[in-house]
C-alpha cells in the first residue's frame, strides 16, 4: 500500500518533468511559427537580413555563425580532449588520474559568465594585438568554447575508454602490439560509439552555450568570411535583443529558438541513436 | 485502492494549479498602468520600484510597447500614463506632456585617441560603413571598430533618428546589449567608436564633442548639444489621483535624484 503510493507519486514527479519539456516545446513553437508562417520559411532561413523594428526577419547569418563557432570549437576541442581522455584513461598513473578527473570535471562546473570574462580580458585583446581585427571574433568564441567542451567529451570519453573490457587491450598486447598501437588499433575503434556520443554532446553544448558567446564574439550581423570577423550566434541573438523586444521582433526571437531547439534536438537524437548501438 | 490515490493526487495538483491562476487575475482595482518607450521603461520601472517601496498600498505597472504606442495607450485610456522618448507631433498635442528629464547620447572613443570632435555626418559615415579608416577623420591609418546597440533598444532608437535619418546602421557593427558594455569595449580597444548615455560615460572613454559642443549637464538642459532628447510622461487631462500622485514623486527633489541616479539629467 505504502509501496504503490511512493510509486504514484515518483510516477507523477516524472512524468511532471516530462511535461514541462513538452510545455515548452509547444510555447515556443506557438509563439515562434506565426512570423515563420508570416515571412515565409525560406525568407526566414535563407536570407541574412536581420532588422526585426523594420520587417526584416534574415537569420541565415546567424545559423552560419553557430554552424562555424561550434566547428571551430570541434576543431580545437576534438583532439584535445581525446587526447586528454586517453591519457587518463591509459598512460596516467591511477593515483594521478583520481586527482585529474575531477579537476577535468571541475572545470564544467565553472559558470560560462567566468569563461566569457576570461575571454574578454585576456584572449580578446590578445587577438586584437598580435592578429588583428577587433579582438571580439569568430576565432575567440571557437577558443572559449573549445575549452568549454573539454571536461564533456573527456569525461565521457573515458568512461566509454575505460568500458571496452581489458581482454581486448590484452589480446592486442599478446600479439606483440606496442601500447600506443593497441589504443590505436584496438582500444579506440571499439570505444567509438562512446566517443562520438561524447563529441556529439559536446557539441550541443558549443551550439546551446550563449553568455560566453555574448561576450566575445561581437555580435555582428555580417556573415563572417575570416576567422577574424565578429559573428552573432543564434543563441546570442535570443539573449541580445529579448529585452526589449515586443510585437513581431518578439515573435521573431522566439523563432530563433525553435531553429535553435530544432538543431539541439537533431544533435540528441543523433547522440542517442549511437549509444544504443553500443 | 492505488489508483484511488493517483486521482487524489491529481485532483489535488489541478487544486494547486487552479490557485496559482486565480491569484493573478485578482489585482486591485485601482492600479496604475505606465506603458510606453522602451528608452523610458528602465527608468519607469526603477521609479515605480522605489515608489512603491514608500507607498506600499499603491500598484505601479509599467510595460514596453514604444513611444507611439505609448501615447496611444494614453489616449485610448488604456494606460493613466505614456511615456514617450521623442516629442509629441503636433496631432498628439491635445494630451498633456509633462518633461521627466533629458537623454543625451554621448559619443565615445578611446581616451588615447586624439580625435576631439566629430559632425553627425561624419557619424553616419561611419555607422553606415562608409567612413572606415581613424585617418580619414584626421587620426591613426587604423580601421575603425564601432559599436552599436540591439535592435530595439531606445538608445539605438534615439541615435537612429537623431544621428542616422533615413540611413541604416551597418552589418558589420559590433553590436553589445548595454551601455556599459558599450563602454567597456571602447575603454579597451584604442581604435573604436560607441553610444552611450551621457549619465554611463566615465574616465575609461572620452566624449567628443558633436558640432563643436561638449556634452555636458548644461548643454543637454539648455538642449544645446544636439544628440539630446526629451524623456515624457503624456497624460490625458485631468489625470488620475494614483497617477498624479506618481507624476509628484517623479518631479520631486527624490525622484529627480533617482533619474539623475541611472544616468539622466534632470530637470531641477
Amino acid at each position: 500500500m505504502k509501496e504503490k503510493i511512493i510509486e504514484k507519486i515518483l510516477m507523477i514527479l516524472a512524468c511532471s518533468a516530462i511535461g514541462i519539456l513538452a510545455l515548452i516545446t509547444i510555447y515556443i513553437f506557438k509563439e515562434g511559427l506565426p512570423i515563420i508562417i508570416k515571412v515565409g520559411i525560406n525568407d526566414f532561413l535563407f536570407n541574412s537580413k536581420w532588422a526585426p523594428t523594420k520587417g526584416h526577419f534574415g537569420i541565415l547569418s546567424m545559423i552560419i555563425s553557430s554552424l562555424a563557432v561550434t566547428f571551430g570549437a570541434m576543431i580545437l576541442g576534438i583532439p584535445l580532449s581525446l587526447a586528454c581522455s586517453i591519457t587518463l584513461a591509459e598512460f596516467a598513473p591511477p593515483r594521478l588520474m583520481l586527482i585529474l578527473k575531477p579537476t577535468i570535471e571541475l572545470l564544467a562546473g565553472i559558470p560560462s559568465v567566468v569563461y566569457g570574462f576570461l575571454g574578454v580580458l585576456l584572449l580578446v585583446p590578445f587577438i586584437r594585438d598580435y592578429l588583428g581585427g577587433p579582438g571580439l571574433s569568430l576565432l575567440a568564441a571557437s577558443i572559449i568554447l573549445a575549452i568549454m567542451i573539454l571536461p564533456t567529451i573527456t569525461s565521457i570519453s573515458i568512461d566509454a575508454l575505460q568500458a571496452v573490457p581489458l581482454l581486448y587491450k590484452e589480446g592486442a598486447l599478446a600479439m606483440g602490439a606496442t601500447h600506443w598501437q593497441a589504443i590505436r588499433l584496438v582500444l579506440l575503434p571499439a570505444a567509438r560509439s562512446g566517443v562520438v556520443t561524447a563529441i556529439i554532446l559536446g557539441m550541443a553544448r558549443a551550439i546551446g552555450e550563449t553568455m560566453a558567446v555574448i561576450m566575445v564574439a561581437g555580435n555582428a550581423l555580417k556573415i563572417p568570411t575570416s576567422l577574424l570577423n565578429p559573428v552573432r550566434t543564434l543563441t546570442s541573438n535570443i539573449a541580445l535583443e529579448m529585452s526589449y523586444s515586443a510585437g513581431d521582433h518578439r515573435t521573431a526571437l522566439f523563432a530563433t529558438g525553435i531553429i535553435l531547439f530544432i538543431f539541439i534536438m537533431a544533435l540528441n537524437v543523433l547522440a542517442n541513436s549511437l549509444m544504443r548501438k553500443k | 485502492m492505488g489508483r484511488c490515490q493517483a486521482i487524489f493526487l491529481l485532483i489535488f495538483l489541478f487544486c494547486f494549479i487552479a490557485l496559482g491562476c486565480t491569484s493573478k487575475s485578482s489585482s486591485r482595482s485601482h492600479s496604475l498602468t505606465i506603458a510606453g518607450s522602451t528608452s523610458v521603461q528602465p527608468f519607469a520601472e526603477k521609479l515605480a520600484e522605489i515608489y512603491i517601496e514608500l507607498n506600499p498600498r499603491e500598484v505601479v505597472n509599467v510595460q514596453g510597447g514604444g513611444s507611439t504606442a505609448g501615447i496611444k495607450a494614453c489616449r485610448e485610456k488604456a494606460a493613466q500614463i505614456g511615456t514617450s522618448s521623442r516629442d509629441l507631433h503636433p496631432e498628439e498635442k491635445d494630451l498633456k506632456k509633462i518633461i521627466i528629464a533629458w537623454d543625451g547620447i554621448a559619443i565615445i572613443v578611446h581616451p588615447q585617441n586624439p580625435i576631439k570632435e566629430i559632425t553627425p555626418k561624419q557619424l553616419q559615415g561611419i555607422f553606415s560603413g562608409k567612413i572606415r579608416f581613424w585617418s580619414e577623420l584626421g587620426g591613426a591609418k587604423k580601421p575603425i571598430f564601432f559599436v552599436t546597440r540591439e535592435e530595439g533598444s531606445g538608445t539605438r532608437d534615439a541615435f537612429e533618428s537623431l544621428v542616422m535619418k533615413k540611413m541604416e546602421i551597418s552589418n558589420e557593427a559590433l553590436v553589445e546589449d548595454s551601455n556599459g558594455a558599450v563602454r567597456e569595449i571602447v575603454g579597451h580597444n584604442p581604435f573604436s567608436i560607441g553610444y552611450i548615455s551621457f549619465g554611463i560615460v566615465n574616465h575609461q572613454v572620452k566624449a567628443l564633442s558633436v558640432n563643436s559642443t561638449p556634452p555636458s549637464l548644461t548643454t543637454i538642459k539648455k538642449r544645446e548639444y544636439q544628440l539630446t532628447r526629451p524623456f515624457l510622461f503624456v497624460i490625458n487631462e485631468p489625470a488620475t489621483p494614483q497617477a498624479d500622485r506618481f507624476i509628484q514623486f517623479v518631479l520631486s527633489k527624490e525622484g529627480q535624484h533617482i533619474l539623475e541616479k541611472e544616468g539622466l539629467v534632470g530637470i531641477l
